[in-house]
């Protein structure tokens, strides 16, 4: 298990900020996960306590606790320096559909234009590539995906959309994601994914966890369509593989 | 039923918050001015969690299907009773049939209404607080329901208490942020010495600032953001994430505004001034 330099810093009376190194890194994420893993076992139990992961950082949030940051800094030090790998929480790897066409792909040209890659190209790199959930923020179930192959990176748009579509599949740098609802945004859209990421009606709303990997393959509009009605009256669609992290 | 006859500008239904799906990126929701969302539901003895209605700057017209007692707080509405007007801060009995009005917009931005027992629409991830898509609408339309109990017997301890005037209050108390540190100490200088105007946009996920601090160039990873975050757009405006504020952003958290004064800041709108002090 690699350790990392982390930061304590305070984050307001209710939380506390725990940073490893800036960069974006799998043995970073799970390194971070390990620690939270951790922490749920010593003292910081789910009940008082949400945890919030995101790249090089965990927030510990505690609103009916006002945190003695000296103190707390001091114990999270010490439980960093203590911690072990529990039993490997499983992590999934979900396949996803995505509709890459046209009606959805409205700025597959564009994306076409800035890499140099044509339409069948694109479609075989952003199947082909797993990516990581980083982070999951923005939206509720907004999914922040790294591991974009270089050859497909495009910046984002100069002028935000007021009206992405729920669904959408876009493109932003080294990012990729899903639209978990109809929103304002600025990636670049290449498809459509007919599996609601976000369900507030089920007990578990989100699938998807930090740390899990996503891999998206292509559907026809036909089975987009038919994927849709599934969804609507229930039917799972979720295909996943566990994985140890 | 209390039924909506008219909608007013902007409506909800909110209790103090969904906590506990921050990390599937819910946002927390929960009235904006939380003391004056409490001081409601206390006159009633409402457990501090029952679910009032925050009413924005321009009321709703309500008719009440069943008899109930409801208390009034937060910013002053000009509530009517049956076309009387009642004072804020006050507890009254409806009866069936009943209707409560808003008139003049006399300080403040947000009032709020609780009934004995508190609104009962559904409780969705633990919380009855709007938030679209969480649940269905963001804000009450006309010719909407909001289910309640019916009370008769409830012996109000209070009636009436007095509190101030609400547009008083002009500073908010802060502690650093995460990325207090990035600011040059000229920025830092202008943050604490300013006066800032609170922007058109203003709602219930943030409040922009007009006046800018100059420009910076601190990239960081996204990360966790609170309701009362402050963050820095590179062009030096400021962002105070409030009740509805996205979980996690990616520009600098400078500051993170004391409770006390995300609750100050709710009942604030366009063109007032703020100040901003480090408590």
């Amino acid at each position: 298990m690699n350790s990392y330099p982390i930061q304590i810093k305070p984050f307001g009376v209710h939380a506390v900020l725990i940073e490893w190194p800036n960069n974006i890194e799998r043995n970073i994420l799970d390194d971070i996960l390990i620690f939270k893993d951790f922490l749920l076992l010593n003292g910081f139990n789910d009940k008082a306590w949400e945890m919030v992961p995101a790249y090089n950082s965990l927030t510990l949030i505690n609103i009916h606790k006002t945190i003695d940051h000296k103190a707390i800094s001091i114990q999270l030090e010490k439980l960093y320096s203590e911690r072990k790998e529990g039993a490997k929480k499983k992590t999934h790897l979900w396949r996803l559909p995505v509709c890459y066409d046209a009606e959805f792909a409205i700025d597959m040209e564009e994306v076409s234009k800035h890499t140099g890659k044509s339409v069948e190209q694109i479609i075989a790199l952003h199947t082909a590539t797993t990516y990581t959930v980083y982070g999951i923020g923005f939206l509720p179930g907004f999914m922040y995906l790294g591991g974009v192959p270089k050859d497909l990176e495009t910046p984002r748009k100069a002028t935000p959309r007021l009206h992405v579509k729920k669904g959408s599949v876009g493109l932003a740098r080294k990012q990729t994601g899903i639209y978990p609802q109809d929103s304002p945004g600025g990636w670049n859209i290449i498809g459509n994914c007919p599996i609601p990421i976000f369900n507030s009606k089920k007990e578990n709303p989100c699938f998807v966890s930090v740390g899990d990997s996503i891999q998206f393959y292509a559907i026809t509009r036909a089975q987009f369509d038919l994927h849709i009605i599934q969804a609507e009256v229930g039917i799972d669609l979720l295909k996943k593989e566990s994985t140890s992290a | 039923m209390l039924k909506v006859n008219k909608s007013g500008f902007f409506t909800s239904v909110q209790d103090l918050g969904r906590f506990g799906f921050r990390h599937m990126g819910v946002p927390v929701s929960g009235a904006m001015d939380q003391a004056s969302a409490s001081l409601a539901n206390a006159m009633l003895e409402n457990e501090e969690n029952a679910a009032v209605l925050e009413i924005t700057m321009t009321g709703p017209l309500l008719e009440f299907e069943k008899a109930t007692w409801i208390a009034i707080s937060g910013a002053n509405l000009s509530p009517q009773l049956n076309g009387k007007d009642i004072e804020n801060h006050s507890v009254h009995k409806v009866n069936a049939g009943d209707t409560l009005a808003f008139g003049k917009h006399i300080d403040g931005l947000r009032g709020y209404l609780a009934v004995k027992n508190g609104f009962q629409t559904p409780s969705i991830l633990n919380s009855r607080s709007f938030y679209s898509p969480i649940t269905e609408q963001d804000h009450l339309l006309a010719r909407a329901e909001v289910p309640y109990d019916e009370v008769m017997e409830f012996e109000p301890k209070v009636t009436h208490i007095i509190r101030g005037d609400i547009d008083k209050f002009k500073t908010l108390n802060v502690s650093p942020g995460p990325e207090f540190d990035v600011l040059s100490g000229e920025q830092k200088e202008l943050l604490f010495k300013n006066k800032f105007t609170i922007a058109k946009e203003n709602n219930r996920m943030a409040y922009q600032l007009e006046e800018s601090i100059g420009e910076h160039t601190h990239a960081m990873l996204t990360s966790a953001t609170l309701p009362g975050t402050v963050q820095v757009t590179p062009g030096g405006k400021l962002i105070i994430l409030m009740r509805d504020g996205q979980t996690t952003g990616g520009y600098p958290r400078i500051l993170q505004l004391t409770e006390e004064a995300i609750d100050r800041l709710a009942q604030k709108t366009f063109g007032d001034t703020i100040s901003i002090k480090l408590s």
